[in-house]
């Protein structure tokens, strides 16, 4: 099977645990494959309407950090509370929200999630315990711990998956968050996203400690770095720090180290690193790459992923017809929903 | 010449306190540090610590004695040599202040229930019945702080996801004893005492509403508030709206608001303007202590965002509360706490204090005016003020806050939009000066409205 090339110093990789993470069953091959797939391919037709105007404002696509929330997902249970920043398509279709109401969002569309009124960065469910889409960059830290306090209140089993990006995590509020969810042992994982920019700022400009696994350290909360860019690190590390949260013991942090192929938002100048930089990471350490290589090389046909790539192609298809056609709000919806 | 040992005031506002314990007597020797005497009152007890040497001369306020002023002597203390005769030297103690007057001296109780308010706090006066209270009701005599308590203590009674959090709510009672007893009472899961960390703290709130909790947050004061605005505004008014009403926020947010006393710039600034701005967020303002425990009631079941301000001020102010089992006062709704036919006079919270003071004085002079007491800035009850304004034609408003953006603006323009052809007079508005609190006593007398000003911009629009 065709391991990850090894990585350059700088590039994403596991630094605690060393050797290869746990194998997937071919189940949880494909699981991870389709679910990446959908998001990769998704944020690829989003892209291509915000070209063509049908999206408009902000739009921070994904493409690349896809082993991160897939790899967390297949780590929690039913109840788990997600909640994250702006760049959040991948995690509300990770989480089983309808691509149909993602895309209709991003084209402002009364069958949108938020029937139109939230957009790219602003969107719920209920229903799947998704929290939002935040524009406000570290917000979601303090909100998440938030929800984990209600799971504690409660006395529930649930934990809060709390993430936000290497930007987010020179916030102050996200060490006012640390503190009270260790000093009250709340169960959230914080799961930093660190795509080594923070929009144009590379990690080495903002951060006078790199390291985001040990930025806990001051408030006794444990972390780990792990390979964002493979599914299946994601997942026992998930895994493992969902356990430590179910047990009592507090926060956890994780710090995934991954890469996001697109720019910051729609107008990113791209002058803050080289293309070659960005062409070495696809080449290297694709996530979805990953997990087609050891399919094929545990004989799945090319054929069968084919299939599955169609499949997903159809989905995101069909949500792009769908959000090109449904119409806009009712004028009336301008006034609703501002109280209950 | 024997040194006289003065009541000391434990906060900026508190004017009068009980004498609950002397510790050292007569003719003991007493060297400096010592301390001679413990007084309270219903926020606080405070030991009063000897800062001169020498002998315990002459107690001149026996212990359980209620609503001392403050700078009342209340003993002398003899220095190497004097002796009892040199008393009649020490200045005659100065009259007990008219507090001490409706208050005489009362048997010694050495224990005074802290939540038991002295005698001689100021006593709300309100001259129209409040139409929410049917008649006959019982009433029970409370401060202001009682009756937030007890709001607060009756709603998470009811509800379990009700819970408090802050700093100081839990183990401290409450920086301003506004949550005194409610940890013993519900416990520590459900009287969180937090770090200081505004900022952090509103987020879990507004975090824990969002997955279906009921936090009530108190900000020591709103001034500390301004760490947290990110949230209040950004996460806790606009989610509903941007969830398309699926993610909704029963929060309360609640504190001190406005100016207290000496506390200068920082610690003194009224934010009814900077939140009665958003929408999304419900603000309301008390003035009685009836309206504090029905109003934070009805805010702490509303499933939306609330700012309940309060004022340092009014905390110890007493009034009648309703004795009823489930007394709402519903938000939204302007109150006429006083009738009259010439000028409409419209404030809340402590702003109330200048308006009604004013009203009494105008009154002397011929001049009835209405007195509105807003209780809820949004949403804002147009129809109470402009149905006054279209009978008596003139208005003004009184707030602390500062006058470029704030509610007076905004009310002025609603009566200029709805009643313009009814208005005699402009508009005028009376509020805190443009500049930032200063500490000063003088000065900071100077920024505050008065009722002098109300008096004389009402006059103003009567042409009188």
């Amino acid at each position: 099977m065709a391991a990850p090339k090894k990585a350059a110093a700088s590039t994403p990789q596991d630094k605690t645990d060393g050797g290869s993470p746990p194998e997937f069953t071919r189940e949880q091959e494909l699981k991870a494959f389709r679910d990446m797939l959908l998001i990769r391919r998704f944020e690829e037709k989003a892209g291509q309407l915000y070209g063509m105007g049908a999206i408009g404002g902000f739009c921070h696509l994904y493409i690349g950090q896809e082993a991160v929330v897939v790899g967390m997902q297949m780590a929690l249970k039913q109840g788990d509370q997600v909640i994250t920043g702006y760049r959040d398509h991948g995690h509300m279709l990770a989480t089983g929200m309808d691509a149909n109401g993602v895309m209709a969002e991003l084209t402002g569309r009364r069958g949108g999630y938020s029937k139109g009124k939230g957009g790219s960065m602003h969107m719920f469910s209920k229903e799947k315990h998704f929290y939002g889409g935040h524009g406000i960059v570290g917000a979601q830290v303090s909100l998440g711990t938030g929800l984990a306090f209600a799971n504690h209140y409660r006395g529930n089993d649930n934990i809060s998956v709390t993430y936000f990006g290497d930007g987010a995590a020179n916030q102050g509020q996200v060490y006012e968050s640390f503190n009270m969810a260790e000093l009250w042992k709340l169960p959230v994982i914080y799961v930093i996203e660190n795509n080594r920019y923070a929009m144009g700022t590379s990690v080495s400009r903002a951060s006078a400690q790199q390291d985001f696994s040990k930025r806990g350290v001051s408030f006794n909360i444990p972390g780990k770095q792990i390979d964002g860019m493979d599914v299946r690190a994601v997942k026992a590390a998930g895994e493992e720090a969902a356990a430590w949260c179910r047990a009592g013991k507090g926060p956890f942090i994780l710090e995934m180290q991954t890469y996001r192929y697109r720019g910051h938002s729609m107008s990113d100048p791209a002058k803050y690193r080289t293309r070659e930089e960005v062409e070495k990471v696809r080449h290297d350490q694709d996530p979805i790459e990953q997990v087609r290589n050891r399919l094929l090389a545990a004989k799945v046909s090319e054929q069968d992923l084919k299939a599955i790539d169609a499949e997903v192609r159809d989905v995101v298809n069909a949500a792009a017809d769908f959000a090109q056609h449904d119409p806009e709000p009712d004028a009336a919806e301008l006034w609703t929903d501002v109280y209950r | 010449m024997p040194i006289q040992v003065l009541m000391p005031a434990l906060s900026p506002t508190m004017e009068k306190g009980n004498l609950a314990k002397w510790l050292k007597k007569e003719g003991e020797t007493i060297k400096s540090g010592d301390v001679i005497a413990e007084i309270e009152t219903d926020k606080a007890t405070m030991e009063v610590e000897a800062t001169d040497e020498g002998t315990l001369g002459k107690i001149l306020i026996p212990e359980g004695t209620a609503d001392v002023a403050v700078n009342t002597p209340i003993a002398t203390i003899l220095a190497d040599g004097e002796s009892a005769a040199d008393l009649a030297k020490a200045p005659a103690p100065a009259k007990q202040e008219k507090a001490a007057e409706s208050a005489p001296p009362a048997a010694a109780k050495p224990e005074m229930p802290q939540s038991k308010a002295p005698t001689g706090v100021p006593q709300q006066a309100v001259a129209e019945p409040d139409p929410e209270v049917p008649a006959g009701t019982e009433m029970v005599t409370q401060t202001i702080r009682e009756a937030l308590r007890d709001a607060m203590a009756e709603e998470m009674r009811r509800d379990a996801d009700v819970f408090v959090m802050g700093e100081e709510v839990a183990e401290y009672q409450g920086a301003y004893k506004v949550t005194q007893g409610l940890l013993q009472e519900f416990g520590a899961k459900r009287v969180i005492d937090t770090p200081i960390t505004e900022h952090g703290f509103a987020g879990v709130g507004v975090g824990a509403a969002m997955a279906g909790l009921k936090p009530i947050v108190e900000f020591m004061t709103f001034n500390f508030a301004m760490q947290a605005i990110d949230q209040i505004i950004n996460s806790a008014a606009k989610t509903l709206y941007m969830s398309g009403g699926q993610m909704g926020c029963s929060i309360v947010f609640r504190g001190p608001n406005g100016a207290a006393a000496r506390v200068a710039a920082q610690h003194s600034q009224d934010y009814s303007a900077w939140y009665s701005h958003v929408p999304g967020l419900k603000v309301v303002a008390p003035y009685s202590a009836a309206d504090a425990k029905g109003l934070l009631k009805a805010a702490i079941r509303d499933p939306n965002p609330v700012i309940f301000l309060e004022n340092e001020v009014l905390y110890g102010h007493t009034g009648e509360v309703p004795k009823l089992d489930d007394f709402i006062i519903p938000i939204g709704k302007a109150r006429i706490v006083r009738s009259g036919s010439h000028v409409t006079i419209i404030s809340w919270s402590n702003g109330m204090t200048y308006a009604l003071k004013a009203a009494d004085e105008l009154a002397k002079d011929g001049i009835e005016a209405e007195v509105i007491d807003l209780r809820t800035l949004r949403p804002m009850d147009t129809e109470t003020i402009i149905n006054s304004v279209k009978k008596t034609g003139r208005a003004v408003t009184v707030e602390e806050g500062w006058a470029q953006s704030g509610v007076g603006s905004e009310i002025a323009a609603r009566i200029m939009e709805n009643a313009f052809d009814y208005l005699d007079a402009p508009v005028t508005r009376v509020s805190g000066k443009d500049v930032p609190m200063p500490y000063a006593a003088n000065l900071e007398k100077l920024a505050l409205p008065s009722a002098a000003e109300v008096v004389e911009a009402a006059k103003a629009v009567c042409y009188r």
